[in-house]
């Protein structure tokens, strides 16, 4: 069929954007959120507890569980806020600054460890599951349910008694409660990857890949899987904020380190019960640290993923 | 007279349908594709047209086999792709290509245009001049080079689809597949894309299949029309012949029912109208498909006998018992009540 | 020749009193997000409808119709939001009531109809409850009289077995019987006008043809007045008397169906009508599109929003802004329009 084209109706589309180089899905929900005032909140206070975690030495003199000043506490007091001790002393006798400046790094490093335990395994048990599932057939099937219902099993456990479980077995120090926490977060994140890359292999642009005839792995690798880890890396900040909570827990129940004056959030929470009357700021001090490192945390986090969420892009 | 390109004979695309506790037992088949017999020349374009749950979808996509085929054979130049094993699908596929319906979920987000359009050409081992092809590619679909750089996020609906007929062509593939080419794009950006898929059709001599379920757009790119209704195909003739002279009543009512910006035709056109929704794919009616809603029906035959695509006229197939009475006037069009087209779904 | 077919009325429903039912006068709409500066949706937005007329709004995704519509209803939200201008229903100024007196007139007087029927219906709540609720709104009537209503209309509106389908979910019924549905619950109880956004602009051809069909009987029926929303302009050939053009928030061209599709005098009118296969035109037609995208425009403020796209241009157009002008025989928004009737000599097939 012979149609006479109008040359006018051909000419190239004049773009709309205005920049040079492209603007990929990470950088465009970065510059979403750096006007978002949830998220420069969530992030001052991420940034404001990791320089105190990191720079942790350099913000006190003292050392922290040295328990020095033990002679001025007494059964009936607890020395508060003092030109030596802005923070007052903690009834073992350790200034609660530097208590709470050394409990910022346990917490840190227990919540990263025990989240990049959970987000590693769980993510690499998601991806596999996802990935299999996602090509289908008899065998992808097999080993995405097999997978999954692995994981079911280890859902049903509640996650104190793991917890205590593992402590039974590893013994009582911190090692148990970063396993113990971070194996219970296995499944959340092996559920939400997978999930993920499920929903995205039914996309067009997967179906797309495989009319070109783009390998099936490395559809998966190179299509399925960048598309899935947004929510997955959002769910990690949303984790370490949990993560800071139960360590902080289960040092409470006394699962973790034996020596109750070692500087970590949750232990200076038992070291607190009984003075509770006489100088509640023991438990205060330490409750609002966790408290608000989680919520920065969690503004963060969800300003993250509501930035990187497509629909409301644009 | 030369082998078409594409052949399809007898091909059905069945979906099992699983239930059970423990184990998934099947249950039933959603008889999407239901027995189709299709023939493309080179160069050509046959239009399929048909509304939502037809199977015209899943029949493009069995066609490049992205529809796992049940039954029946396709081939292309020859070759039977229903037997080919994966690898050498996977060559054959640099032939035939596809352009997607929904131009943002088409594309992957994360890629740019430039990657998207050299992904196909890496993935066959085929050497290639980056920036030459990614701007022949561009120029070809009517984008400027500018685009290369950027996202599909950035573009406007029309743009991307621009972007998803430029990957389509990367491979230079004969057989081209468009599904709903237009159908997500504003009215006043659907024309050029129409004419921008003639334009390249005519450059470069590809064949076409486009999937629509818009009768004027499909009658405006086809040579060829098929109409298909529940899974097979119910009339197939040139495209002049099947606007000029529709003989099967789906076919008529279809056409009957879309709307035209005149209102002097508006007003003074005879309109048949259908009573009831389709009926499912997985429990369809005995006998001819549409005999449920069918205004034509008669007492014999309709309910029983599945009716063949048979020639009525030179190059003018119709599936129906009683084409030649209809076309003729001795059968008229009865009333359907809704209960009765309801009563086979 | 087929049986089946239905009487179309020559006269759509033109408007048989001189007094208007509705009028709307410079209404605009203007978002406002949240540190930003705020969009111009709908600007400069006049129109009337008489009791019984059918009028039609057309327009592309941001053309600002829908906005319109939900603008006279007063369903747009409050934050963030700034309406201008005035709706007028029999006299009264719709923008001025409170919000309960406004949820009075909605569904008893004013009824809408949207696109999506399965987000417009409760999903876990029975249609035969959400029309019995819309029904007992607005009417004195007990439980039983309701239901025995409900079910008459949803058998007016085609649905067989209603007796059975009052029981049911949405999700139970297909997208067309929804609509039918949304159509039954907006002339449950008797509106003089019915708003309908884009209602059958998800369906399959042939239900959407059911589905006008149903709509054209009962707007007839009830005497209703019609405002059809839309960017199918074949469905507006069928069904409006009057059709307003909209582009970019304003309105282009405004006048009968009759003058529109036979002369169109805006470009942008007459480049849609250009760039779409039609059944009635020969095969080989050329399709003219329009050339660039919906979003390149230029602020109304600065000139004609359409001119970036426009064959008809001229120096004016990017200059000064084009106003709504009142000719003899309709409303148009342009500098150097597309030749009138009587000055064309033979119209290009």
């Amino acid at each position: 069929m012979s149609i006479q084209i109008p040359p006018a109706a051909l000419a190239p589309d004049t773009l709309d954007s205005e920049e040079e180089h492209g603007v990929g899905l990470w950088r465009g929900a970065f510059r979403r959120m750096r006007r978002n005032p949830t998220a420069i909140v969530g992030a001052l206070i991420v940034l404001g507890f990791l320089l105190v975690a990191i720079f942790g030495p350099l913000l006190t003199s003292y050392q922290p569980g040295s328990a020095e000043w033990s002679g001025q506490v007494t059964p009936t007091s607890v020395p508060g806020p003092s030109e030596n001790h802005w923070l007052g002393l903690d009834r073992f006798g350790s200034d609660m600054w530097t208590q709470l400046v050394y409990g910022a790094r346990q917490s840190l490093v227990y919540g990263v460890v025990s989240t990049a335990l959970g987000l590693t395994v769980g993510a690499a048990l998601g991806a596999i599951a996802g990935g299999f599932g996602a090509i289908g057939g008899r065998f992808g099937t097999w080993v995405d349910t097999a997978i999954m219902r692995v994981v079911d099993i280890m859902l049903a456990i509640p996650s104190l008694l793991l917890a205590v479980s593992i402590a039974a077995v590893l013994g009582q120090n911190k090692y148990s409660i970063m396993i113990a926490v971070g194996v219970a977060q296995v499944p959340i994140f092996a559920r939400l990857l997978r999930g993920s890359m499920l929903g995205q292999g039914q996309a067009d642009y997967v179906l797309a890949a495989g009319a070109l005839g783009l390998r099936k792995r490395r559809i998966v690798i190179g299509h399925v899987m960048p598309n899935s880890i947004g929510p997955t890396i959002v769910q990690a900040t949303l984790n370490l904020a949990t993560a800071i909570i139960e360590v902080a827990a289960l040092s409470f129940l006394v699962l973790g380190e034996a020596d109750p004056a070692v500087a970590e959030w949750g232990r200076m929470l038992v070291a607190a019960q009984d003075r509770f009357d006489v100088a509640p700021r023991l438990a205060i001090l330490p409750g609002i640290a966790i408290a608000v490192t989680a919520l920065g945390f969690t503004l963060f986090g969800e300003a993250l993923r509501e930035a990187l969420d497509p629909r409301t892009r644009k | 007279m030369s082998t078409p390109l594409v052949e399809v004979r007898g091909l059905k695309v069945h979906f099992p349908i699983r239930d059970g506790l423990l184990i998934n037992r099947t249950v039933g088949m959603v008889k999407a594709v239901d027995g189709v017999d299709l023939d493309i020349a080179e160069g050509k374009t046959l239009g399929l047209v048909g509304e939502s749950g037809c199977g015209k979808s899943t029949l493009g996509r069995a066609l490049l086999r992205l529809s796992p085929i049940t039954e029946g054979s396709v081939r292309f130049d020859g070759t039977d792709i229903a037997g080919l094993k994966r690898e050498q699908l996977r060559r054959i596929r640099q032939d035939m290509q596809m352009v997607f319906q929904d131009p943002l979920g088409s594309l992957n987000p994360r890629q740019s245009v430039e990657t998207i359009l050299t992904e196909p050409l890496r993935a066959h081992g085929i050497t290639y001049d980056k920036a030459t092809r990614v701007r022949e590619l561009l120029d070809q679909v009517g984008l400027p080079a500018s685009a290369a750089q950027k996202y599909p996020h950035e573009f406007s609906g029309g743009q991307r689809q621009r972007v998803g007929i430029a990957r389509a062509l990367a491979l230079e593939p004969r057989f081209v597949i468009a599904d709903e080419p237009v159908s997500a794009l504003d009215v006043s950006i659907q024309a050029q894309v129409l004419n921008l898929l003639e334009e390249i059709q005519q450059k470069l001599g590809l064949t076409y299949l486009v999937i629509a379920h818009d009768l004027a757009v499909v009658r405006h790119v086809s040579d060829d029309v098929a109409v298909m209704y529940l899974g097979g195909i119910v009339e197939q003739t040139g495209s002049d012949k099947l606007y000029a002279n529709p003989l099967h009543p789906y076919t008529r009512a279809l056409m009957s029912a879309v709307p035209v910006p005149d209102p002097t035709v508006e007003d003074t056109r005879e309109r048949i109208l259908l009573q009831g929704d389709l009926p499912s794919p997985a429990d369809p009616p005995t006998g001819c498909r549409f005999h449920t809603r069918c205004p034509f029906r008669q007492e014999t035959r309709c309910d029983t006998e599945r009716p063949e695509l048979r020639e009525v006229e030179p190059g003018h197939s119709v599936a129906c018992h009683w084409a030649e009475e209809i076309a003729s006037g001795k059968i008229t069009a009865h009333e359907v009540t809704p209960e009765e087209a309801a009563a086979a779904v | 020749m087929p049986e089946m077919t239905v009487q179309a009325e020559p006269t759509l429903g033109v408007g048989r009193r001189t007094d208007v039912l509705l009028s709307v006068r410079d209404l605009a709409v203007s978002f406002g997000l949240r540190g930003q500066k705020s969009v111009t949706a709908v600007d400069e937005v006049s129109f009337d409808i008489r009791p019984g007329q059918h009028v039609g709004l057309v327009g592309e995704s941001g053309s600002g119709k829908s906005v319109t519509a939900l603008a006279i209803m007063g369903l747009l939200p409050k934050r963030g939001v700034e309406v201008g201008g005035t709706v007028e229903y029999a006299g009264r100024d719709l923008r001025s009531l409170r919000e309960q007196d406004m949820a009075e007139l909605r569904g008893s007087d004013i009824a809408m109809v949207f696109q999506d029927p399965m987000s417009s219906l409760n999903p876990v709540v029975t249609i035969g409850i959400q029309l019995e609720e819309v029904i007992r709104r607005h009417e004195k009537v007990d439980k039983r009289e309701a239901r025995d209503r409900a079910e008459v209309l949803l058998r007016r509106v085609g649905i067989p077995d209603p007796g059975r389908r009052l029981g049911e979910y949405p999700h139970q019924l297909s997208g067309g019987m929804r609509q039918r549905v949304l159509i039954a619950i907006a002339l449950a109880c008797g509106p003089k006008l019915l708003i309908a956004d884009e209602p059958t602009t998800a369906l399959d051809v042939t239900i959407q043809a059911q589905v006008l069909e149903v709509l054209k009987e009962l707007v007839a029926e009830t005497d209703a007045a019609l405002l059809m929303i839309t960017h199918d302009l074949g469905v507006v050939a069928g069904l409006c008397d009057e059709v307003n053009v909209m582009y970019a928030g304003r309105i282009v061209e405004s006048t009968t169906r009759a003058r529109l599709f036979a002369a169109p005098r805006h470009p942008y009118t007459g480049g849609l009508l250009e760039s779409i296969p039609r059944l009635d035109k020969p095969r080989g037609t050329p399709l003219r599109p329009i050339p660039g995208s919906p979003t390149q425009t230029i602020p109304w403020t600065e000139g004609c929003a359409f001119a970036p796209r426009c064959r008809n241009k001229i120096d004016q157009c990017t200059e000064t802004s084009p106003a709504l002008e009142k000719l003899a025989d309709r409303k148009l928004r342009c500098f150097n329009p597309l030749p009138a009737e009587a000055d064309r000599n033979g119209v290009d097939e």
